[in-house]
C-alpha cells in the first residue's frame, strides 16, 4: 500500500472567480512547486482528479441548485435570476463553467476517499477541496458544492464508515456541521475565530449537534488575538477527547490555512507553529484509532504568498513521516515567486520572531479561551466521570 | 413586534383548589418556573412561581418535614390579581414592566381569557434573534457622529457593493456622547472592500475591535 497521495489536476485551477478575487487557487502551484524544490513531491504521488456525477454531488446539494450553478457558467441565466441560490454575488460572482470547475473539486475529494477507504493508500490530501461553507441549496462564502458534505456522505453511503470532521479554517465550518447536524454517525469538530464579527457568525459552543445527533457537534470559538499557545492547547486537547468519545472510522481534515497573522480576512494571531502541530497530531490520532484512515483536504488560506505554501507543505511532509522542513527555502522557489508576489517572501520555514507587537489583554483572551474549552467538551467530560 | 408573536400559547395552568404538591409536579414535568391559576371562568386570578413554592416548603435539610404543608391549596399562597398583558402590547413595553416591576413572568389575557405567557427568557430569546447571525454574514461596527442622515450615508456604501444587509443596530457609545456606533450584519464573506470604501468615506470602521477597548 502507498503512504499518501496527492490529488491534483491542473483544472482544479479554474475554480478561479476572477483575479482579484482573495480565494486563489495559485497556491496549489506554490505549494506543489515548493514540494517538488525540497523533493517531496514527485510525479508518481500525483493522482489526477475526477468530476464528480450529479448524482454523486446531490449526495449534499438540492438537484435545482446544482441545474442554477450549470446555468449560470453557461451563460444561461444572470446575477439577478440566481435569486436566493447565493453564486452571482460579491463573495462567489459567476465564472464560466463554475460547475464543471466546482463539481472537479468534489470529485477530487471523492478521489481522495476511494484511495483510502479501497486501501490502496494509507492517506490521501487533496489542497483544492474544503469548501466548507456551501449549503444544500446555496453557494456561500466562496463556495459552490461542499466537497467535505459530499464526501462525508460517499463514504457513508459506499463504505458504511463513521465519520470524524475536524476543521481548523479560521472560519467555522458551518456547511459541514448543519449537513450533518442531526447525525449521531457524524462527528464535527470546528475551531474558528469567534462570530462576532467574522464570517459567518455562527459555531458558538451551544452548537452541540440536534436530536440523535445531540452532542456529535463541537464547537470551539477563539477570541481573535488568539495566539500560538493559546491556539494549540485547545486543538489538542479537543482533537484528543473527541477521537476518544467518537472513535471514528476515518477521520477527514479540512486545513484552512486562514487563521495566520498574516491573513488579511481574518483576526487571529497564528504562526507557522500551528501548522507543524495540526497535521502532526492528527495523523497521529488517524493512527490510533483509524489504522491510518486520513483523508485532508485544504480550504481558507488567503496570503498565498507568505502563509499558504508553507502552511499546506507541512501537511504533505507530514503524511509521508518526513522530517519536518526547517531553515531556508529553497532559493529557486524564491526567485521564481517572489517576482509575482506584492509582498517579500518570507525567506524561512518558520516565522520571523517576533512576528507581531505584543498584544494587549493576552491573558484575558487565554483565560476566555480556556473557560470556553470547557464548556465545548463538558458532556464528553461528565460521561466519562 | 406584538407580544402575539413571541408568547407561548400551549400554556400550563392549575385552578386555586389545586395543591402546592400539584403545582411542583406540573413545574418539574414541564420544566417550566410559572403557573397561573385559572378559576372555572378561565379567568387569571393568581400566579404562583417556582420561587414562592420554595419560600413556603420546609428545608429538605430538616428532619421534622411538615407533610401537610403539600396539600396547601394554591389560592392561600397565591400571588393573587397579577400584572397581566394583552396580546397587542409591544414587546418593548412588557419587557419594560418586566424590569421595572423586577418580576419574570406575565399571563396574556384577551377577552377575559388566558391566551398565552411570556417570561422573560422568551424576551431573552427575542433578543438573541435581533442580534445573532441566523444567515451566515459578517458583522462591522463604526463609530459615526450623531447627527441625521449619517445612517443612509453608511448604507449607500454597502449598497454599491449589492450587499445583503441583515440587521442594523444603532446605539450610543459608551465613551463619548457625540458619537453613536451602527453594527452591522452583512451577507458577506469579504467584507475588506466595503471597509475600505467605508474608510476612504473617513468613516470610522471599528473592525475587529481589541476586546473591550474601544478605539
Amino acid at each position: 500500500m502507498r503512504k499518501s497521495v496527492f490529488i491534483y489536476s491542473p483544472e482544479q485551477l479554474e475554480y478561479k472567480f476572477s483575479d482579484s478575487h482573495p480565494f486563489n487557487h495559485k497556491r496549489l502551484l506554490l505549494t506543489m512547486d515548493l514540494l517538488r524544490q525540497i523533493s517531496a513531491l514527485s510525479d508518481d504521488d500525483i493522482v489526477p482528479a475526477r468530476i464528480a456525477t450529479d448524482e454523486e454531488i446531490a449526495l449534499g446539494h438540492d438537484q435545482k441548485y446544482i441545474d442554477t450553478v450549470k446555468k449560470a457558467g453557461h451563460g444561461l441565466i444572470t446575477a439577478e435570476q440566481c435569486g436566493n441560490y447565493g453564486i452571482g454575488t460579491e463573495d462567489t460572482p459567476i465564472f464560466k463553467n463554475m460547475h464543471e470547475a466546482s463539481a472537479l473539486l468534489v470529485g477530487s475529494t471523492l478521489q481522495a476517499v476511494d484511495y483510502v477507504m479501497q486501501g490502496k493508500s494509507q492517506h490521501a490530501l487533496n489542497l483544492g477541496g474544503g469548501l466548507h461553507h456551501g449549503f444544500h441549496g446555496r453557494a456561500s462564502g466562496f463556495c459552490i458544492y461542499n466537497d467535505s458534505t459530499v464526501a462525508i456522505r460517499y463514504m457513508q453511503e459506499k463504505y458504511n464508515a463513521r465519520v470524524l470532521y475536524i476543521d481548523t479554517d479560521a472560519h467555522h465550518g458551518d456547511g459541514v456541521q448543519w449537513a450533518f447536524y442531526d447525525d449521531p454517525n457524524v462527528c464535527t469538530l470546528s475551531i474558528h475565530e469567534t462570530g462576532r464579527y467574522l464570517f459567518p457568525g455562527t459555531g458558538n459552543v451551544t452548537e452541540r449537534g440536534n436530536g440523535q445527533g445531540y452532542g456529535t457537534s463541537f464547537n470551539f470559538p477563539i477570541d481573535a488575538f488568539t495566539e500560538d499557545e493559546s491556539y494549540l492547547t485547545i486543538y489538542e486537547q479537543a482533537v484528543r477527547e473527541i477521537f476518544e468519545f467518537f472513535k471514528p472510522d476515518v477521520v477527514l481534515t479540512q486545513n484552512g490555512a486562514d487563521a495566520h497573522y498574516f491573513d488579511p480576512l481574518t483576526h487571529l494571531y497564528g504562526t507557522m507553529r500551528i501548522y507543524q502541530e495540526i497535521p502532526r497530531l492528527a495523523h497521529k490520532l488517524a493512527h490510533d484509532y483509524c489504522g491510518g484512515k486520513w483523508i485532508a483536504v485544504g480550504g481558507g488560506g488567503y496570503d498565498i504568498w507568505r502563509v499558504v505554501p508553507r502552511a499546506w507543505s507541512f501537511i504533505w511532509t507530514e503524511m509521508n513521516d518526513l522530517a519536518l522542513p526547517s531553515g531556508n527555502l529553497p532559493k529557486e522557489w524564491l526567485d521564481r515567486w517572489q517576482k509575482e508576489s506584492p509582498v517579500p517572501l518570507i525567506p524561512t520555514w518558520e516565522d520571523p520572531h517576533p512576528l507581531y507587537e505584543p498584544i494587549p489583554r493576552k491573558l484575558e483572551i487565554e483565560e476566555k479561551n480556556a473557560q470556553m474549552l470547557k464548556k465545548a467538551l463538558y458532556l464528553i467530560r461528565n460521561e466519562k466521570k | 413586534m406584538i407580544i402575539e408573536e413571541i408568547m407561548q400559547t400551549d400554556v400550563f395552568f392549575l385552578a386555586p383548589t389545586n395543591t402546592v404538591k400539584d403545582a411542583l409536579e406540573v413545574m418539574r414535568e414541564k420544566k417550566i418556573r410559572h403557573l397561573p391559576i385559572v378559576d372555572d371562568n378561565e379567568k387569571v386570578v393568581g400566579i404562583i412561581t417556582a420561587h414562592d413554592l420554595k419560600n413556603i416548603l420546609p428545608s429538605s435539610l430538616n428532619k421534622d418535614i411538615n407533610l401537610t404543608t403539600y396539600d396547601t391549596p394554591l389560592e392561600k399562597i397565591m400571588v393573587k390579581d397579577p400584572l397581566i398583558g394583552h396580546p397587542l402590547d409591544f414587546i418593548e413595553e412588557i419587557a419594560l414592566t418586566l424590569y421595572e416591576s423586577k418580576i419574570s413572568c406575565m399571563p396574556i389575557v384577551s377577552g377575559g381569557k388566558l391566551v398565552g405567557i411570556v417570561t422573560s427568557t422568551d424576551l431573552l430569546y427575542t433578543y438573541i434573534e435581533l442580534t445573532g447571525a441566523n444567515k451566515p454574514s459578517s458583522k462591522i461596527d463604526i463609530r459615526v457622529s450623531d447627527k441625521p442622515g449619517i445612517l443612509s450615508d453608511v448604507m449607500e456604501i454597502f449598497k454599491n457593493h449589492h450587499a445583503n444587509v441583515l440587521s442594523v443596530l444603532v446605539y450610543p457609545s459608551v465613551q463619548n456622547n457625540d458619537t453613536k456606533i451602527i453594527s452591522v450584519r452583512v451577507q458577506i464573506m469579504n467584507p475588506l472592500p466595503i471597509i475600505e470604501d467605508l474608510r476612504k468615506e473617513s468613516f470610522n470602521v471599528l473592525w475587529p475591535n481589541l476586546p473591550g477597548v474601544e478605539r
